[in-house]
């Protein structure tokens, strides 16, 4: 089943000043319950691909069906509603909100929802659980390390019960023992609960847990790769 | 509800120091625009009491016709009957007759226009403290031939205490009048057109003057707060009779004087409009800081799926909650500030001459008192807390024009 499909994706920043071409049509499917990195150097376009799919940034011209919907075609308004009920992200920099606890942050998407108090506060036990911190469930964000608060991430990025999930260079400010444990919850909850996991990154550990690698480079896929 | 609550209320203890600014500096806004506003009223309602308190009273009765043409001819009789209408009346302390003409005097060769007064020397110095302007002399009696004349027509007839002063006039309905009176004192008023002209007799002297037994110009309304005005006024109008008296208040007495303080206080409405100017800078400042502060948590909230309208409720709450305290604190402040002016006015004789001089000039005390009154607390809690919405609509503008790749990128 097909969660994602980009067809001929362009991003062109200062398109009437020096155009820099970021995504040089970008054709990409990825299927319910992939396990996906995307590679590339610095520049390749990873991250831009990423806010793309995600709805975070507007490509310059293509398509980009999520679910069946084609976000490109859609309100401000809609897309924020879309984001919160099928995606998920987990940000380089974590990006919890520092003001609310481990688990405000992973109930607050949910309350977003308007989901009930007894539904979120026991999916919220379950989700941090799930990443292993549910002891560390009333600190705030600046309380708790740094593989910690990607932990934190992860269960927010799972609340909302996503169709798939965009990581950012998950990995890049964790130490090897968190990039580990993180990588293990995630390939966890892709085998177990069929969740569909999309990473932009240059970490070698992330592309040998990979299922699959795709490889940008200068804006264009150069090689995919089902392991 | 409860979480945008939640967040609104931690979002304001994270920056300590920026919560602590924007207080501040809505606190003080509310506190210089209710003390500045204050001392206006209070300086302005001390002047006017000044100026009706010297003379003219908060309100007069006449004669029907008397205020429009007023001349010797208008006269009202003056009787016990009013004695009883000041009983019945709350807050009336008292009617003060008075007998108003004009005469030429006369000492030695000098001749002067001069303004005559017939008074009840003792309701007189009730409503106007007529005796504290005594500079040589004595104060008068009801049952004396003498009168008291102003300093500055003493020196322009070169008129001493105890010299005998001679008037002349046509007194009621086209009458002679004539007659010579001892100077028992001399009189200093601050304006120098009275000071030039005011002369007091008492008030069966001048009836015998003016030849108009039992008869008065004028009666004036003594009362015993000015916010009392008002129901005084009406409720004398409902007991005079419309076909026989005029009751006459004191804007309609001395526009003047209501002019100069409606000009005094559009000076003021456009201070005040710096300083709201000012104070909007100040918290829009903080706002600013804020704002920028913020932005990359913008960011992520609009990409993790918060809508912009909730999001901007959320900071719209802050900025209320932020408002609400300073304005608060700004008038629990504010009000022992202009109780204690209030009763402790500024005290401007310690001030320059010149300035001392202004104030005796145009008759009035020198000091600067504040006005205590709840509307100007009011009116100015809402003008400042309405700043703040305004200002926090920025604040809105730039969420809506969030761009979250844009904001986390920063």
């Amino acid at each position: 089943m097909t969660v994602i499909e980009t067809k001929g994706i362009t991003k062109v920043y200062n398109p009437k000043k020096v155009p820099v071409h970021a995504l040089r049509g970008v054709d990409l499917t990825i299927r319910k319950g992939e396990f996906t990195a995307i590679v590339g150097p610095s520049g390749s376009g990873k991250t831009t691909l990423l806010n793309i799919i995600g709805g975070l940034d507007q490509a310059s011209s293509g398509v980009v069906i999520v679910d069946g919907v084609d976000i490109t075609r859609i309100s401000d308004n809609k897309l924020i509603d879309f984001r919160k009920e099928k995606i998920g992200f987990v940000f380089q920099a974590y990006n919890l909100i520092p003001v609310l606890t481990a688990a405000e942050n992973v109930e607050f998407i949910m309350l977003l929802q308007g989901i009930s108090k007894d539904k979120r506060q026991k999916r919220v036990v379950e989700l941090l659980k799930s990443v292993g911190i549910e002891d560390q469930a009333d600190k705030r964000p600046s309380k708790l390390s740094g593989g910690q608060q990607q932990r934190v991430a992860v269960a927010r990025a799972l609340a909302s019960k996503p169709s798939f999930v965009l990581a950012d260079e998950p990995t890049a400010n964790l130490d090897s023992k968190s990039t580990a444990q993180l990588l293990d919850i995630m390939a966890k909850l892709n085998q177990e609960e069929g969740m569909t996991f999309i990473f932009s990154t240059h970490d070698q550990r992330v592309i040998d847990r990979a299922r699959r690698v795709v490889t940008l480079e200068d804006g264009m896929i150069i090689s995919d790769v089902t392991r | 509800m409860q979480m945008m609550i939640l967040l609104a209320w931690r979002n304001i203890w994270r920056n300590k120091r920026r919560t602590a600014i924007t207080i501040s500096s809505i606190f003080f806004a509310v506190l210089f625009s209710i003390f500045m506003l204050a001392l206006q009223n209070g300086s302005w309602g001390r002047m006017i009491d000044n100026a009706l308190s010297s003379y003219f009273g908060y309100g007069q009765i006449h004669k029907k016709g008397y205020y429009d043409d007023p001349g010797i001819n208008t006269l009202m009789e003056y009787t016990s009957d009013w004695k009883g209408k000041s009983k019945n009346i709350e807050h009336l302390k008292d009617f003060v007759p008075r007998l108003e003409s004009f005469a030429m005097a006369s000492y030695g060769n000098q001749t002067k226009g001069v303004m005559i007064n017939g008074i009840d020397p003792k309701k007189e110095n009730a409503l106007t403290k007529l005796s504290g302007k005594i500079t040589e002399g004595k104060y008068l009696e009801l049952n004396d031939t003498a009168v008291m004349i102003a300093e500055g027509l003493a020196s322009q007839l070169k008129i001493g205490v105890g010299d005998t002063i001679v008037f002349i006039s046509q007194g009621y309905h086209g009458v002679n009048s004539a007659g010579k009176y001892t100077v028992k004192g001399l009189l200093h008023f601050g304006p120098p057109d009275l000071n030039k002209m005011m002369v007091y007799m008492p008030l069966p002297e001048a009836q015998q003057f003016f030849g108009c037994e039992n008869l008065i110009s004028t009666l004036i309304i003594d009362i015993d707060d000015r916010s009392n005005l008002p129901g005084i006024i009406k409720k004398l109008k409902s007991q005079v009779e419309p076909d026989l008296h005029e009751v006459i208040e004191w804007e309609q007495l001395v526009p003047n004087l209501l002019a100069a303080k409606q000009a005094k206080l559009n000076g003021v409405y456009i201070f005040m409009l710096i300083l709201y100017t000012i104070i909007s800078f100040g918290i829009f400042g903080t706002i600013l800081m804020m704002i920028k502060e913020r932005s990359y948590e913008f960011g992520i909230l609009i990409g993790i799926g918060m809508k912009r309208k909730l999001l901007s409720m959320v900071v719209m709450l802050e900025i209320i909650l932020l408002g609400m305290a300073g304005v608060f604190a700004g008038v629990i402040a504010a009000i022992p500030l202009v109780n204690y002016f209030r009763v402790n006015p500024i005290d401007m004789s310690h001030m320059e001459k010149g300035l001392d001089n202004m104030f005796d000039q145009y008759g009035f005390e020198p000091v600067l008192p504040t006005a205590f009154d709840i509307s100007t607390f009011v009116s100015q809690a809402i003008i400042v807390f309405v700043i703040c919405l305004l200002l926090a609509t920025f604040a809105v503008w730039k969420i809506y024009h969030v761009k979250p790749v844009e904001s986390m990128k920063n």
